[in-house]
């Protein structure tokens, strides 16, 4: 049985990411950060893809969760998420600035959370909190 | 984007801050400037030369360029008349498509420099560009491509709405807007995403008028983005096509 990392994550050499994000651009960016890293990646379009994809079984080291988006905006996915035991790092990545809006993302279940752009040392900060 | 200019980019981007950058890069480029229109003005003085010597039947028709070396004035032989000049593909010597190279090297910088300067790129354009390798040396491009693809639906989804009369959809429209705002903030591009804010409270305060003159402002600014960064694409494809003609492929 593989041993589970600290996140939930399969415990394995190399780490595992999820990017959920409606935008094509967004996406595109931190599918190639995650790839200069080093680090698998897949990526889906909305919170409900994000839910279907743990729901067969796949776990991630790290989630990069929008907060906007249709169908299922990352508020309730990462509550979703986190309901169904996912323990995985969940940082929210999103152009929102204001703390109200910020906080209820945070509430919802985040580990840590992001203003867009997502840049490399802001994408290594988020790493080092799941590798410390 | 080649490694050195990309260090270069980096070397001064982890060691001052963007506006220091900016004004060290404008001073460069003006150095730069300088020494070309002086070098132009010394190839026209060559030229004028070469005419008060020429036969008086043979002024100014077309003749056969006439090449000396800039600095001592020696006249150069072509490469038709002297075997040992390495020739590239054009049959121009391999030296002169350096000079091209220079020049299109000397005018991204300079338009970067603009943009950065002008606020219309950030940062985050150079993050954008640090992601590009041997493995991917069109991400920018492609990215920035896909960019404009999306930004022009949103602006129609955008116009659409508000040209409505019965406009009430304060919230659809923030959802075109969020979009906008994330992919603009995402390729760096620092004057849109600004407006994009003030689009964003114009909304939140259902102030359509204000919108509207947001909307004015985004579609401007986006016109004016797309035809300079089209321009700095057009600019670095000439200089990957004039790399393959300086150093043609040994068969």
């Amino acid at each position: 049985m593989a041993a589970q990392g600290r996140h939930g994550g399969k415990k394995s050499n190399k780490m595992t990411a999820l990017v959920v994000d409606d935008n094509t651009v967004n996406r595109m960016i931190h599918h190639r950060l995650l790839d200069n890293l080093g680090i698998e990646n897949v990526a889906v379009v909305n919170g409900k893809e994000a839910v279907d994809i743990h729901c067969s079984g796949k776990t991630f080291d790290l989630i990069l969760m929008d907060m906007d988006m249709p169908v299922m905006n990352g508020i309730e996915a990462t509550r979703q998420l986190r309901e169904m035991g996912i323990r995985s790092m969940i940082a929210g990545v999103s152009t929102r600035s204001m703390e109200r809006e910020i906080r209820e993302f945070i509430e919802a279940g985040l580990d840590d959370y992001q203003e867009k752009p997502l840049t490399m040392s802001k994408l290594i900060s988020i790493i080092h909190k799941i590798n410390g | 984007m080649e490694q050195i200019e990309k260090h270069d980019y980096l070397q001064a981007h982890q060691k001052q801050p963007i506006s220091q950058l900016v004004r060290s890069r404008k001073e460069t480029e003006q150095e730069k400037m300088v020494k070309a229109e002086t070098d132009e003005q010394h190839n026209e003085h060559q030229y004028e030369q070469n005419e008060l010597e020429a036969e008086p039947g043979e002024r100014g028709r077309k003749k056969p360029q006439t090449l000396a070396c800039f600095s001592c004035q020696i006249p150069l032989k072509t490469c038709a008349e002297d075997s040992t000049i390495p020739v590239a593909k054009t049959g121009l010597p391999v030296w002169m498509l350096g000079l091209a190279a220079d020049r299109l090297r000397a005018d991204t910088n300079r338009l970067l420099a603009f943009l950065f300067h002008q606020g219309i790129l950030d940062e985050q354009f150079l993050q954008l560009q640090q992601l590009e390798d041997e493995t991917s040396p069109n991400f920018v491009s492609e990215v920035v491509n896909i960019y404009f693809h999306e930004s022009e639906k949103l602006l129609r989804n955008l116009r659409s709405l508000l040209m409505d009369r019965e406009f009430s959809d304060y919230n659809k429209m923030g959802i075109h807007l969020n979009q906008f705002m994330g992919s603009s903030s995402s390729i760096g591009a620092k004057r849109i995403r600004n407006v994009c804010v003030a689009f964003r409270a114009a909304s939140e305060q259902n102030n359509r008028a204000g919108c509207l003159r947001a909307l004015e402002l985004l579609e401007h600014e986006y016109c004016f983005l797309k035809n300079k960064l089209h321009e700095l694409f057009q600019i670095q494809q000439q200089r990957a096509l004039a790399a393959g003609v300086r150093y043609p492929m040994q068969n």
